[in-house]
């Protein structure tokens, strides 16, 4: 059985714990600290959040984001849907390069590599001005990847034979696909359409190579305002964006409890 | 006309045969059986039947009609497959209901056929249960409920009680024994375990590497095999080599090497002076201290080699002669004695001529 | 293949490929080929061909390459921006390798549930995990406040913390300590107990059963975390560019600055497919190291 683990190797995770957690437990209570400093527990209050929701720019940023967030999940959802059912049913040459490269490199050169691009298809077709559409298009982009790798997991974890079994049982190769495969493999897909949308919303680089001048995200906006002056302000807005992905995360573990796990 | 005719099938993947030339047919109402070691290519053989595989060459054909270019979703077969295949997303009862709906069954006609086949299977209270709340035997009669409702002309089993422990696994044999017959739907089954082969079946496929060794009824394939493999795989056999010494009409004589001389039944086309195997079950043995000679039986002294005590029986390695090593068996039918011989002990064998077979392959 | 069955394959891998085309390959491709190219008077990058006379003469070069010699600058950036991503990596290591014990050693029961604590932060957004480390490493923090304290009370002048390398590393380990922690667990968990037995029956004592059974077993969980650890180290702008000062720039900030700010695309080119380059040759070296340990074990 089991041995019995050494003293100090509970200190040693319990402290790498607290190295992840502290962090982020200090953003939250200071986001209710009645005080501009970010430094000693004055009071509670309430302020910094009413602040950000009379904050305009924050809004229409948070608007921004959840649209991107939505259109860009959507699509790369359907998209990732298809690679990782193909990745996995077909040895293909080129899909798998061009699909998971984009999650191994760094996203600065993504991010480097699509800016340029999409001036010069601007400056050549007229189309494709950087704002709110290029940032999702680049979204989409390296989302897919993730989408595929889900797909692809609970793809593998399926029994080959039911499909088989639907065949022999009377089931067109469509109607297999229709009643046997999707259903089984949508929890790795709803997983993946989380997934896609946590990261598109949670993206700065990429949006920041990408956006141009005139669109704001939400991590844009955050890294204006961090760049100025470090105020409560953003610890509420840091609060509110945790709640958010606490909330998908709870959802995506009722969908799939395995779906978490995959990712890793 | 058979229902099911098998005619010269080959099957390679790659440069490798999995399939080599096959021929056999299926009557209406048979319980057929493929077995043969890991590997032999049982599985794909039954895969060609559902039309999962195509063969590279030769015929199947069903009630007639050649199955090379219908697709899996139009042949009247339905397959058990070995991991069950259950639908995790169904119910059991939609399960069941599967391909009915595939057939284009009107809601009416469908209930009243699966509450009939959960019956069939004494499952009626689990209709509303998932897969993945049955037991493996559970899942195992929806499993065949499923492939049944529809009344294919043809089921194949694909190793279907590999699963279950070794209780649940003979429950589930006589129940399929019972359910084929109330059915009078013709199964092919595959197995790589003889004995369950034997309890089954109407009539078994030994196969081998890709061909069928022997196909016979269940009793001659155990008492007279064609050959050393199919004597080999089934049961525990004494295979001692020898040469024919003289044919005498029915019996003839062999020479078996560092032992001496003994009859047996004559086998077709066999001429004296040929070399081959005498093959005999150890439970045909008789084994005792003392033992007469009699006219029609193979007579020898040994003595005890090993024992290997199994519980029921006991089996005895008799060396009768230079490094001749012959397994017999006794049962234990003496209460609170396991042994009735010990290591080195001094005994006599005997069998009857007609319970050994020559094998010249 | 039947027709049914290369349609299926059609529909299934043609629409991410074009995508992907589109979006990933063809960008990457401009970008190579901007590297070679002048940069335009007001950024951005000049035409890559004129036509004189009918005929078409290209307007490539090799200068930008140069640039990276001329200028002992770069090529020190590289090198710092290895060592941070080192730096990090080796600190992930230290962090990640005690709890990837302790879980993989833990009831069945509670694996996931410590697993998903260490995701757990991974999800929340990567501005916002830098941020607090702002916090924290501010001036007036309560962190830095006990560590000058510490730091007068031995006779030395007090620190500064936040815009230092140091913020930068902090944040790095943060940010990507759980790509070391799931790797090494993935391997960890699959070690048999009955080695470490058989170990200590032959007579090795708790340090020699870590360093000859257990860290040589789990090299290639080591390795698959560094990788993950490594590569986007190597190519990181925003935690220099939020904790670091002046000092502490790597090479992501060059090229952020290049690209966006200088906007002189073809130098910034020529640095992102160095760093494209080193990233390539980590991979290759890890899926090297990789292939080697699966020989052996
Ligand atoms: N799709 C395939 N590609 C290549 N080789 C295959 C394929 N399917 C089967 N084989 C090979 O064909 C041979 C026969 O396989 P098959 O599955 O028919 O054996 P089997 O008799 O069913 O064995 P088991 O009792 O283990 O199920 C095996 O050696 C196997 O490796
Ligand atoms: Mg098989």
């Amino acid at each position: 059985m089991a041995k019995k683990n050494a003293w100090w190797l509970w200190a040693a995770a319990i402290l790498t714990y607290l190295f992840l957690y502290l962090p982020l437990v200090i953003v939250v209570v200071f986001s209710f600290n009645d005080s501009r400093l970010n430094a000693e527990w004055v009071g509670f209050t309430l302020d910094w959040y009413r602040k950000l929701f009379h904050n305009e720019k924050m809004l229409t940023a948070a608007g921004n984001s959840l649209m991107i967030g939505v259109v860009s999940s959507l699509a790369s959802t359907v998209l990732g849907t298809l690679a990782g059912i193909a990745l996995h049913k077909y040895k293909l040459r080129f899909l798998p390069f061009l699909v998971l490269t984009p999650i191994a490199i760094p996203e600065l050169l993504m991010g480097v590599s699509l800016v340029i691009f999409f001036v010069i298809v601007n400056q050549l077709l007229g189309i494709l001005e950087l704002g709110l559409i290029t940032i999702i298009l680049s979204h989409i982009a390296f989302c897919v990847g993730f989408v595929a790798i889900v797909v692809r997991a609970r793809m593998q974890g399926m029994d080959e034979s039911l499909v088989e079994a639907a065949r022999d049982l009377g089931a067109t190769p469509f109607q297999a696909f229709r009643l046997v495969t999707l259903p089984v493999i949508m929890p790795g897909i709803i997983a993946g359409a989380l997934m896609a949308f946590t990261l598109s919303i949670d993206d700065f680089v990429i949006t920041f190579f990408t956006a141009g001048v005139g669109a704001a995200t939400l991590p844009l906006e955050i890294y204006s305002m961090i760049k100025i002056a470090v105020t409560p302000e953003v610890n509420a807005v840091s609060s509110l964006l945790m709640l958010l992905t606490l909330v998908l995360i709870v959802i995506a573990s009722r969908v799939s409890p395995s779906a978490l796990r995959a990712n890793g | 006309m058979a229902l099911l005719e098998i005619r010269n099938v080959v099957k390679r993947f790659g440069d490798f045969t999995a399939v080599n030339d096959v021929s056999l047919s299926v009557e209406a109402g048979e319980f057929f059986t493929l077995l043969g070691p890991s590997g032999c290519g049982k599985t794909t053989l039954l895969r060609m039947l559902a039309g999962f595989e195509q063969p590279d060459s030769g015929a199947i054909l069903l009630d007639g009609l050649d199955m090379s270019r219908v697709p899996p979703e139009k042949r009247p077969v339905h397959t058990v497959f070995q991991s069950y295949a259950l639908f995790p997303h169904m119910t059991v009862r939609e399960n069941i209901a599967f391909p009915l709906k595939m057939a284009g069954w009107d809601r009416k006609k469908i209930d009243s056929q699966v509450d009939e086949l959960l019956e069939d299977v004494r499952l009626t209270q689990f209709g509303q249960r998932y897969p993945h709340e049955m037991s493996g035997g559970q899942r195992q009669r929806v499993a065949i409920a499923r492939a049944l409702v529809d009344r294919p002309r043809l089921l194949l089993l694909d190793e279907p009680l590999s699963a279950l422990d070794a209780k649940l696994r003979e429950q589930m044999q006589i129940e399929l024994i019972n359910l084929q017959k109330e059915v009078g739907i013709t199964f092919v089954y595959v197995t790589h375990d003889q004995g369950e082969a034997l309890a089954l079946s109407h009539r078994i496929a030994v196969m081998s590497h890709g061909q069928v060794e022997q196909l016979d009824i269940p009793e001659r394939i155990y008492s007279h095999p064609k050959n050393r493999f199919v004597a080999d795989f089934i049961g525990q056999c004494n295979v001692l080599e020898g040469t024919v010494k003289a044919v005498e009409g029915a019996t003839m004589v062999v020479s078996i090497k560092g032992c001496g001389d003994v009859k047996c039944s004559t086998v077709p086309g066999v001429v004296s002076g040929q070399a081959g195997w005498l093959a005999l079950r150890p439970e045909k043995i008789k084994l005792d201290k003392e033992l007469p000679d009699l006219p029609d039986e193979a007579y020898f002294k040994g003595r005890v080699h090993d024992c290997l005590y199994m519980g029921d029986v006991t089996i005895y390695i008799v060396e009768v002669g230079e490094g001749v090593l012959v397994e017999a068996m006794l049962p234990n039918n003496i209460p609170g004695v396991a042994k009735f011989f010990d290591d080195h002990d001094l005994v006599e064998i005997a069998w009857r001529f007609d319970a050994g077979s020559f094998l010249t392959e | 293949m039947t027709l049914q069955q290369r349609i299926g394959k059609w529909v299934l891998s043609w629409p991410p490929l074009v995508y992907m085309v589109l979006f990933f390959l063809v960008p990457t491709l401009i970008m190579v080929v901007a590297a070679f190219r002048y940069p335009g008077d007001y950024g951005g990058l000049a035409p890559m061909y004129s036509v004189e006379d009918g005929k078409v003469v290209w307007d490539l070069t090799l200068e930008n390459f140069q640039r990276l010699t001329e200028d002992a600058l770069y090529f020190d950036l590289f090198i710092k921006s290895a060592g941070y991503a080192l730096a990090t990596t080796l600190a992930c290591i230290l962090m990640a390798y005690p709890l990837a014990w302790l879980i993989a050693r833990s009831p069945k029961r509670y694996r996931d549930l410590m697993l998903l604590l260490v995701i757990l932060p991974f999800w929340s957004n990567f501005l916002i995990r830098i941020y607090a480390w702002m916090i924290i490493l501010g001036p007036q923090s309560a962190f830095t406040r006990a560590v000058n304290w510490l730091v007068t009370g031995l006779g030395f002048e007090p620190i500064q913390l936040l815009f230092t390398p140091f913020a930068v590393i902090v944040g790095m380990v943060y940010v990507h300590l759980p790509f070391m922690v799931l790797p090494l667990y993935a391997n960890l968990e699959k070690h048999d107990m009955a080695l470490l037995d058989a170990a200590q029956d032959l007579g090795a004592n708790a340090w020699q059963r870590f360093w000859r059974v257990t860290w040589p077993l789990s090299l290639p969980g080591v390795f698959a975390g560094s990788a993950l650890v490594f590569i986007p180290a190597l190519g990181m702008f925003a935690i220099p560019d939020i904790l670091g000062g002046t000092d502490s720039i790597m090479i992501g900030n060059l090229i952020k600055q290049q690209i966006l700010d200088t906007r002189d695309w073809p130098f910034g080119s020529v640095l992102s497919i160095m760093l494209t380059g080193g990233v390539l040759l980590i991979a290759a070296l890890g899926a090297a190291v990789a292939r080697g340990g699966r020989k052996r074990g």
